[in-house]
């Protein structure tokens, strides 16, 4: 490797990670954060089988599902200023991310919430507990640790996906990079640090789902075996 | 106390009871006797509105119901007063032993944590597993598990208990501690229905014995008259099918 491609290297390295820690990583987090609260929504819709909501919940997912994530990035950062409504790059990013995300989790937490045995709602009603008391109570953390693990996939997937949000002009960590490579030609260089930095976020990210299994765990005394 | 009249339900088409009646006075034991679909089980979940009956009235603590149309409030204020007993247990998997009995009594009947913990201590200690009060469901065995679920119906001081064949799900080395703790709410004047295929329970603990088969009740009987004088050939030779198996 020549000193020049170290010299980029080593100078570009804190303003990459720096956009991603400025950028990438608060855009996944509120992103993520907000994907969840529409998936439990979501999820709790279609298992007490609101009728109405149902169906419109059922549309959403077939929706975003069926759709690529580029197309729906650019639908909203280029396509509904058509219509008059103009979003600025970031809180768009965040706003495709969220229902995005919140589409493919609603899914997971739902399994999770049907995969808890019934005798434990059944159980809670012959304790005198309310539907909405049992759900919060009982059900859904149980739920949380069966849907954990495919969450954790979740986060990671979008840890990367944010890259996409370069083409709404959301300046985080690839484009950051992009914006080096093509002013120093060293594309394969740069693209590999930008990929190690992303391997490195992602392995963050492991280590903690590792971490939250285990306390998880903890709480309900050792794995979980259900009769 | 309690009294059920006309009792029908029907699963998609297949009449699973036909009017079914019953009727239980205070510190009565009654054990549900008889073969495998015959009922029992959904008569004691109807009992409880786990499921709901297509027909019937009930009449609990002098105040008549109509079971197919009670009302939500209406079920849950019923239940405050009873309990129940599952053959899977079902405790609930992310809160200890000690959690499982207070549970209800702090978010349902909102009392005091330090009050509900006393309680439930002593309803574990009379089950025999006040040591066992920080372990989670699948740290305990089948048997220790339905003793936590009988602490947790008891806790809750109902008037009657339903227990859906509480043993059947448990090694044949674990039934006898859970018969034990039945016999001791039974002597204490706990008003009881045991839906069971332990003979020898319901021959020594039950006061009355109800015989369920095709969704009907056969025969209802104070146990030593069911047992001694029983005329119906069909109640007789499912009573000697089982004592074959005892040989």
């Amino acid at each position: 490797m020549s000193e020049r491609v170290l010299d980029i290297l080593i100078s570009s390295f804190p303003r990459i990670l720096g956009q991603g820690l400025l950028v990438t990583i608060p855009l996944t987090v509120i992103s993520f954060a907000l994907a969840l609260i529409i998936a439990v929504a979501c999820a709790m819709v279609q298992i007490a089988d609101i009728k109405g909501l149902r169906q419109i919940v059922r549309f959403y997912i077939w929706i975003i599902r069926g759709t690529p994530l580029l197309v729906q990035l650019y639908l909203v950062y280029f396509g509904l200023p058509d219509l008059g409504l103009v979003l600025p790059a970031f809180p768009c990013a965040v706003a495709v991310f969220a229902l995005n995300e919140g589409a493919y989790c609603a899914e997971t937490v739902r399994a999770a919430i049907e995969a808890v045995p019934r005798g434990q709602m059944e159980a809670g009603y012959c304790v005198g507990m309310s539907y909405i008391q049992i759900m919060r109570r009982i059900v859904l953390p149980q739920a949380f640790r069966t849907a954990f693990p495919p969450l954790s996939n979740s986060l990671i997937s979008m840890v990367k996906d944010t890259s996409l949000a370069a083409n709404i002009t959301v300046t985080e960590m690839f484009m950051t990079t992009q914006r080096v490579a093509g002013r120093t030609y060293e594309h394969l260089a740069l693209y590999a640090e930008v990929a190690l930095i992303y391997l490195l976020f992602c392995t963050v990210i492991t280590w903690l789902q590792r971490l939250g299994e285990r306390k998880l765990n903890a709480m309900n005394g050792g794995n979980v075996i259900r009769a | 106390m309690l009294e059920v009249r006309g009792l029908k339900k029907s699963f998609e088409g297949h009449e699973i009871l036909k009017g079914v009646d019953l009727s239980l006075e205070k510190g009565d034991v009654l054990a549900v006797l008889g073969p495998s679909g015959g009922g029992k089980t959904t008569l004691l979940r109807c009992l409880n509105f786990l499921e709901r009956a297509d027909a019937g009235t009930m009449t609990f603590l002098g105040q008549e119901m109509d079971m197919p149309s009670l009302s939500r409030k209406d079920i849950a204020a019923y239940r405050r007063h009873t309990a129940f007993v599952f053959q899977s247990f079902n405790l609930f998997a992310n809160k200890t032993a000690l959690q499982n009995v207070t549970e209800g009594l702090i978010v349902a009947r909102k009392m005091a944590k330090r009050e509900a913990e006393e309680r439930a201590m002593a309803a574990l200690e009379r089950v025999g597993l006040a040591d066992k009060r920080a372990s989670y469901p699948n740290q305990l065995s089948g048997g220790q598990q339905q003793r936590v679920a009988i602490a947790r119906a008891v806790a809750g001081e109902p008037d009657v208990i339903f227990f859906d064949e509480p043993t059947s799900a448990l090694d044949p080395e674990l039934i006898g501690g859970v018969l034990d703790v039945m016999r001791d709410l039974a002597r204490d004047g706990m008003t009881m229905v045991v839906v069971t295929h332990e003979m020898s329970f319901a021959r020594s603990a039950s006061t009355h014995v109800l015989f369920m088969d095709e969704g009907v009740a056969l025969a209802s009987a104070p146990t030593g008259e069911f047992f001694k004088e029983q005329k119906l050939e069909r109640i007789q030779s499912f009573l000697r099918s089982l004592d074959r198996k005892d040989e």
